[in-house]
């Protein structure tokens, strides 16, 4: 116990997320068991929690290392379509079972992209960094679309580019057919699984964050050279960060896919790498309550805007320029916080006169 | 093969028109410009509607698409950027991603999403034969669209008293502003002739590809956006080789490797490239000082 | 100008010489025929130093001389295009400035380059990093070495700032502070690596008389206390001859003038080169 009186402002942010994410679900988990929810709601729960384990994974990037990464979505389908070849391999195994194994398999082998491609672009600096995020996100996303996977009784079959080269003895099964993406996924996921993975995954970012290895990451983002002459390597840094950001990006794919019974690659393009920056960025750069709030927000907003279908994207890139404009011109902020001041004030007057 | 080559210069050359307005707003505002790649689907519909619902004459509907594209961009660059110079890069490439958001979804609205079938402006003329290749007449007009625009933008960057502030306010706005250059002035103008180039592009991309989407810039803005990089942002004759270049790579890796492959390919190569040349092929290495 | 520490320079075996209480120990540092060339322009030349176990060494001259380029050529910043720097004995040729100061050579900048965002006590143990023993893995799941190593770590950051009485700062942040005291962090950060030379780059820069005054008492105690080497580069003629036990005066990339503080101040070269113009 001494240990929490003791904690710094640091641990007790890290306490605030896991609170969040504890009422979060129990809150939706109590609406689910009442009945108390929409189907499309409901149906977006898994999706949520995916989308705010894609934000704090993207910000140990983004914001605590500090390089702009445009492909984030490459990882998370990396680790979607692993997920759907190792639960379909498992065949009748139990599905927690499959659902874990899955995951764990998901996270690393996006974790062994993550690090191949950190080889080249962290090499690169700022906006040339950038470019090449986005050009492996969409050269993995190609590559998904000409890749072709079957089961059979003999095992797992691959293809690359040409169907008819998977081999298969006629009662096999397609698993993942090219464009088409992944058919036939057997929906395993819950939402107590998702969001136990949240919960882990938020205690090892913010654990590694206030560690000598978070320290270390975050003086290479502050200034580079100085942080060299201090001892410290900040390609092994750099690279530590994005691997296992990429891995957690793996994960959530993993669970985000078996929640689906189809999946395209087309899903994890350049789009949705920017949805999930979006979220990032409007939560505040490495404030991991602001990605939670905001992936959880910005999610729900679209359907809760249904009824304007119509506007409702138009809406949408209204309010992200609005946000991105008065919270970073001096003067707009300036006159914005004079405004609440006065609001403020008058309330405060009107209230003593009465 | 000469087929494949000419048509790949001739995609090039509109990858490298459309490069050039990435390659001058990133040298004069040291941004992003995301929303550049809708400005070429706008540049489409406008040019179409033109032509379709005008009933106007061709040339006259590219200027016209033109002279709307060029008032967008400077009211985009008003409205959205102008008040977000002192902020962090960041924050200007998702104000530019919520530009871009906003003109592909506001052309949802007007447009719809059905694609519409792009008119071909050059239905009388005969496809041309060189050296036994045939050749459509759109492939010829881009890559001299291309090389007339190139010559011109070169001879005014180096030449005219404006092109000269251009050039000094891309390499150090705080002095330039000391030299009275009206630098509000000339950023408005590099968006003016970033945006009127990217409806040139739109009006032969459609004409080329002949269906036009709410969508249909953002592929070729990404794809022009990588030429300007793989050719050195910042730099004109950079973006210039660069378009052509990926043009080429496209065309042929389409046809000899594989279509689904062929962003791959491109992309590819443009991580090669920047991992032998950090800075692309023709821009400057910058070190930082110790 | 102020005392000089009237000390006795000994030649060692090499074109270089040391103070004689540093005879019989190795050399911490020696650079022979080190050069630079920036795009054909040649920016330092033939410059040659040894520097004994616990020295305070002076490096001066006049603005664009090339000292700070030394330091970056030291500190493997730069690759030197010719010459040799040994460390500790060893050839640094093709090492990185992370691999030169795991050998234990330190550093300031003269543009102060702290890590803004995070606390002062923080800067002190990105110092301390290496000599922080816990893995990655214990850190992420809290395992009892990070509990110790974090424990022992806080208590040496604080042991560290109160050389310049800074422990009460530890929790503000780096960019909150007073200029002077920026550089005393830097200072301090550096100390922090366990270095065996520690390289200062203008470290009164900014700083009044009476700061510079504590400021050369720490410089002095520093020494003493972790029996180190210290390189300086300084424009305060004060400081400079107030600690300094040997000085190399630069000018144009190349070494002018070398010796004692006094020999440097009666120095006719160095006088017309840079005294002379600097304080008139």
């Amino acid at each position: 116990m001494n240990m929490i009186k003791n904690a710094s402002s640091a641990s007790k942010k890290a306490f605030l997320n896991y609170g969040i994410v504890i009422v979060f679900f129990i809150v939706f988990q109590t609406l689910v068991s009442t009945g108390n929810i929409t189907s499309a709601l409901k149906g977006q729960l898994i999706p949520i929690v995916c989308y705010m384990i894609m934000a704090v994974s993207l910000n140990l990037v983004v914001g605590i290392s500090g390089e702009l990464s445009l492909g984030h979505a490459g990882f998370m389908s990396v680790g979607a379509f692993t997920a759907v070849i190792v639960s379909s391999a498992m065949g009748d195994a139990a599905n927690p079972a499959k659902l874990v194994v899955s995951m764990i398999v998901g996270a690393g082998v996006a974790a062994i992209a993550g690090f191949l491609i950190g080889i080249p672009v962290l090499r690169l600096n700022g906006d040339y960094l950038a470019i090449v995020t986005l050009a492996f996100g969409e050269i993995i996303k190609n590559i998904l679309n000409c890749l072709y996977v079957g089961i059979d009784e003999k095992g797992v079959h691959f293809a690359f580019n040409n169907p008819d080269a998977l081999g298969m003895n006629p009662l096999g099964k397609v698993v993942i057919n090219g464009p088409m993406g992944a058919v036939g996924i057997s929906k395993i996921a819950t939402f107590p699984a998702a969001v136990i993975l949240l919960m882990i995954i938020l205690i090892v970012i913010q654990n590694l964050v206030n560690s000598r290895t978070g320290r270390a990451i975050m003086a290479i983002r502050d200034n580079r050279i100085a942080a060299e002459s201090m001892g410290l390597s900040p390609m092994k840094y750099k690279m530590l960060a994005f691997t296992v950001s990429a891995s957690m990006a793996g994960a959530a794919g993993a669970v985000y896919a078996l929640n689906y019974s189809t999946l395209v690659p087309k899903k994890f393009d350049f789009n949705t790498s920017i949805l999930v920056l979006v979220f990032v960025v409007l939560g505040g750069i490495g404030n991991m309550t602001g990605s939670l709030i905001a992936a959880g927000v910005l999610v729900v907003l679209p359907e809760l805007l249904r009824k304007f279908s119509d506007y409702r994207m138009l809406v949408y890139a209204i309010v992200l320029i609005l946000v991105m404009l008065v919270t970073n011109n001096e003067k707009l902020k300036g006159r914005i916080d004079t405004f609440f001041k006065k609001f403020r004030m008058n309330i405060a007057k009107g209230g003593r006169k009465k | 093969m000469l087929a494949h080559l000419i048509n790949g210069i001739s995609l090039g050359s509109i990858y490298a028109i459309i490069a050039l307005g990435y390659t001058m707003v990133y040298g004069i505002a040291k941004m992003l410009n995301f929303a550049h790649g809708d400005v070429i689907m706008v540049g489409g519909y406008i040019s179409f509607c033109s032509m379709m619902y005008l009933n106007l004459p061709a040339p006259v509907a590219v200027l016209v698409a033109v002279f709307v594209c060029t008032v967008l961009g400077i009211v985009v660059e008003r409205l959205a950027y102008k008040p977000l110079r002192a902020a962090t890069s960041l924050a200007v490439l998702i104000t530019a991603i919520g530009m871009s958001y906003f003109l592909q979804n506001a052309a949802l609205l007007i447009w719809g999403a059905n694609p519409k079938a792009f008119p071909n402006m050059f239905k009388n003329i005969e496809a041309i034969e060189i050296a036994g290749a045939r050749v459509s007449p759109v492939a010829i007009v881009a890559i001299v669209a291309n090389l007339i625009i190139m010559v011109a933008l070169t001879l005014f960057t180096t030449r005219t008293k404006v092109g000269k502030a251009m050039r000094a306010v891309s390499e150090d706005k705080g002095a330039a502003t000391l030299m009275g250059i009206n630098v509000n002035f000339t950023i408005s103008l590099t968006f003016a002739i970033g945006s009127g180039l990217a409806a040139i592009a739109g009006v032969l991309l459609c004409t080329a590809y002949p269906t036009l989407m709410p969508t249909t810039g953002s592929m070729p803005g990404i794809k022009a956006f990588t030429a300007a990089v793989f050719g050195g942002i910042g730099s004109i004759p950079g973006a210039m080789i660069g378009g052509i270049l990926l043009g080429i790579i496209e065309i042929l890796a389409r046809a000899y490797i594989s279509s689904e492959l062929a962003d791959a390919i491109v992309f590819g190569v443009l991580i090669v490239v920047l991992i032998f040349r950090p800075t692309g092929l023709l821009g400057k290495q910058i070190h930082e000082k110790v | 100008m102020s005392k000089s520490p009237e000390v006795k320079l000994v030649n060692v075996p090499s074109p270089n010489f040391v103070p004689e209480k540093d005879a019989d120990k190795p050399l911490v540092l020696e650079a022979a025929h080190l050069g630079i060339d920036f795009g054909g322009l040649v920016a330092v030349d033939e410059f040659n130093i040894g520097i004994g176990a616990t020295e305070i060494c002076g490096l001066i001259g006049p603005n664009g001389a090339g000292k700070t380029t030394i330091f970056n050529l030291l500190t493997k910043v730069y690759e030197p295009t010719r010459g040799t720097i040994m460390l500790g004995g060893k050839d640094t040729h093709n090492m990185t400035p992370v691999q030169v100061n795991q050998m234990g050579i330190a550093r300031t900048f003269q543009n102060i380059r702290l890590f803004d965002k995070l606390s002062v006590e923080e800067n002190v143990k990105i110092g301390l990093h290496n000599h922080i023993g816990y893995h990655t893995l214990s850190g992420v799941f809290r395992l009892p070495s990070y509990w110790k190593e974090e424990k022992k770590s806080h208590e040496r950051a604080l042991e560290l700032l109160d050389i310049f009485g800074m422990a009460d700062l530890a929790n503000v942040t780096a960019d909150s502070l007073p200029y002077g005291a920026q550089r005393r962090l830097e200072i301090v950060r550096a100390l922090a690596t366990g270095p065996k030379l520690l390289l200062l780059d203008e470290p009164a820069a900014g700083m009044n008389p009476s700061e510079t005054e504590e400021l050369m008492n720490n410089i002095r105690k520093i020494r003493d206390e972790f029996q180190i080497a210290v390189l300086l580069i300084e424009h305060d003629m004060n400081l400079v001859m107030g600690i300094c036990e040997s000085i190399v005066v630069l000018n144009f990339g190349r070494i002018i003038a070398k010796g004692t503080p006094s020999q440097i101040q009666g120095n006719p070269q160095v006088i017309e080169a840079y005294l002379g113009t600097h304080r008139g």
